[in-house]
């Protein structure tokens, strides 16, 4: 598909980009004052899907059907099924500890608390991934959703807690990336395989990455030369903090990751990975990465300075590309602010597109490159602060 | 026709009209005898609005609170809180968010 324009998601509304006169301009198309995570088009249909998160009115499916001009709330809503449970970990106070405080397991009835990333498939499916760390997927176009229960029920989560208490053991920890510092693992990452749509990759902060090659009936981690070094086992099979995967669409066996602890790639359809990062570039460390529509060797992300910090590296923003499968990386820093620049930007608001680089800041500056990142030229430094950036 | 449930007089914060511009403007006199048959009576008037005020167990959403007179409602999980004919109910916002 040709790039129609860029949608942004940010925290006060849904923005559209569009070159008009020879300028990239953003206007504000929807949501006034409402939180909007993720925005992206139905490529089967052409419709366009907003996740919102009212803060006092919940989390709801947006739709519109005329580029972004009205928009209503989609009729089917995400809901969490009656007997919904996780397992779920809440801190209380131990005098007895040195740290003042304990931990107790505990299984919590789930509720919708963020609609984090919706993904589409060949099939017409739509995919749509929550905090705490629901898949729901709708096979009727959005007339209804239906979460995936395989996966809800997973051995690596506990097991199936609708029936009973499961194993009351769960390696899926909690992330703060959510609205009113709820910590649950949430699923931000949902990516169809475009050869076959019965295989899907979704991808959860903080567990790994996960793979169905059935529709959804099974699953398997990916999690293999994934690496924790901050952890007493490096090597486990869960617990792996992703913080967004992306595949090639012409490509898909080649499969991106920024993860907490550095960037990595797979050229074999995520089953083994490898670790790309390369600190004397400032690669290391970020939220996002965007693979290549046609080359599975390209990619580029916007680093940020360890997990201490989050912010731009030394006060200079800049985009790194590799175009050798993370052999080697370029720092792309013409046309990005070289001074007292603190941004950072989230998983989902970096995207690229027949050669047009995008990415968007909490600090709320949007910028673009025509010349795959090359060059940059800011659309905006005035936006909300931004969650998502997507083509479409 | 005989009434089943006293009639109570809605009053919703103007921030849910952005929403169910359908709501605006009217006066909200529904049936009912308790809180949720209140939130029931809306859901008719405005479909969607329900999962607007509760979350999908029927749970008041935690910034949202519901006046009966002046009395803050006490069951937020059932709704159970009973209405009396003539009551008001509002159904306000907390003052939060950034």
């Amino acid at each position: 598909m040709t790039v129609k324009g860029l949608w942004v998601a940010t925290r006060k509304g849904t923005f559209k980009v569009e070159k008009r006169a020879g300028r990239w301009q953003a206007a504000l198309v929807g949501h006034a004052g409402t939180g909007v995570n993720y925005v992206a088009r139905d490529p089967n249909t052409g419709r366009l899907w907003a996740l919102l998160g009212h803060g006092h009115w919940g989390a709801k499916l947006s739709v519109s059907d005329d580029d972004g001009a009205t928009w209503a709330d989609n009729p089917a809503q995400i809901k969490f099924p009656e007997g919904a449970r996780y397992i779920g970990q809440d801190m209380y106070e131990d005098s007895a500890s040195d740290f003042g405080v304990g931990w107790r397991i505990v299984k919590r009835n789930a509720t919708v608390q963020k609609l984090w990333v919706v993904g589409f498939g060949g099939d017409g499916a739509i995919w749509v991934g929550t905090i705490p760390g629901g898949l729901f997927v709708s096979r009727d176009g959005g007339g209804s959703f239906e979460l995936n229960r395989p996966l809800w029920n997973h051995d690596s989560r506990g097991g199936d807690l609708f029936a009973g208490d499961g194993t009351g053991e769960t390696k899926w920890f909690g992330t703060p990336a959510s609205e009113g510092g709820e910590f649950a693992p949430g699923i931000h990452s949902i990516c169809v395989d475009p050869r076959n749509p019965q295989r899907v990759l979704v991808a959860v902060s903080t567990a790994g990455v996960i793979e169905t090659s059935d529709g959804g009936k099974t699953w398997r981690s990916r999690n293999k030369g994934m690496t924790m070094e901050h952890t007493p086992e490096p090597e486990a099979e869960w617990g792996h903090d992703t913080h967004v995967i992306e595949l090639c669409a012409s490509a898909p066996d080649h499969v991106w990751q920024q993860n907490h602890v550095g960037v990595f790639y797979s050229d074999n359809g995520a089953e083994s990975w490898r670790k790309v990062s390369a600190p004397s570039e400032g690669v290391h460390f970020g939220f996002p990465v965007s693979a290549d529509a046609r080359d599975g060797r390209t990619a580029w992300v916007v680093p940020g300075r360890s997990d201490a910090q989050r912010m731009a590296l030394d006060g200079g923003l800049f985009v790194a590309r590799t175009n050798d499968g993370g052999a080697t990386w370029r720092q792309l820093r013409k046309g990005l602010p070289q001074e007292s620049a603190y941004d950072i930007v989230y998983r989902h608001a970096l995207d690229n597109r027949d050669g047009l680089v995008a990415f968007g800041s909490t600090t709320g500056n949007l910028y673009l490159s025509e010349d795959r990142g090359d060059s940059w030229s800011a659309v905006s430094n005035n936006l909300p602060p931004i969650y998502a950036v997507r083509f479409a | 026709m005989p009434t089943s449930a006293p009639v109570v007089q809605v009053h919703l914060t103007r921030h849910l009209y952005a929403f169910f511009p359908q709501l605006e403007g009217r006066a909200l006199d529904v049936e009912a005898a308790d809180v949720a048959g209140v939130v029931r009576a809306l859901e008719e008037l405005a479909p969607g609005i329900g999962f607007y005020l509760c979350d999908e167990r029927g749970r008041l959403r935690p910034h949202v609170n519901v006046f009966i007179g002046n009395a803050m409602v006490r069951d937020r999980r059932q709704l159970s809180d009973a209405v009396a004919a003539g009551d008001k109910v509002s159904i306000l916002q907390a003052l939060s968010g950034g």
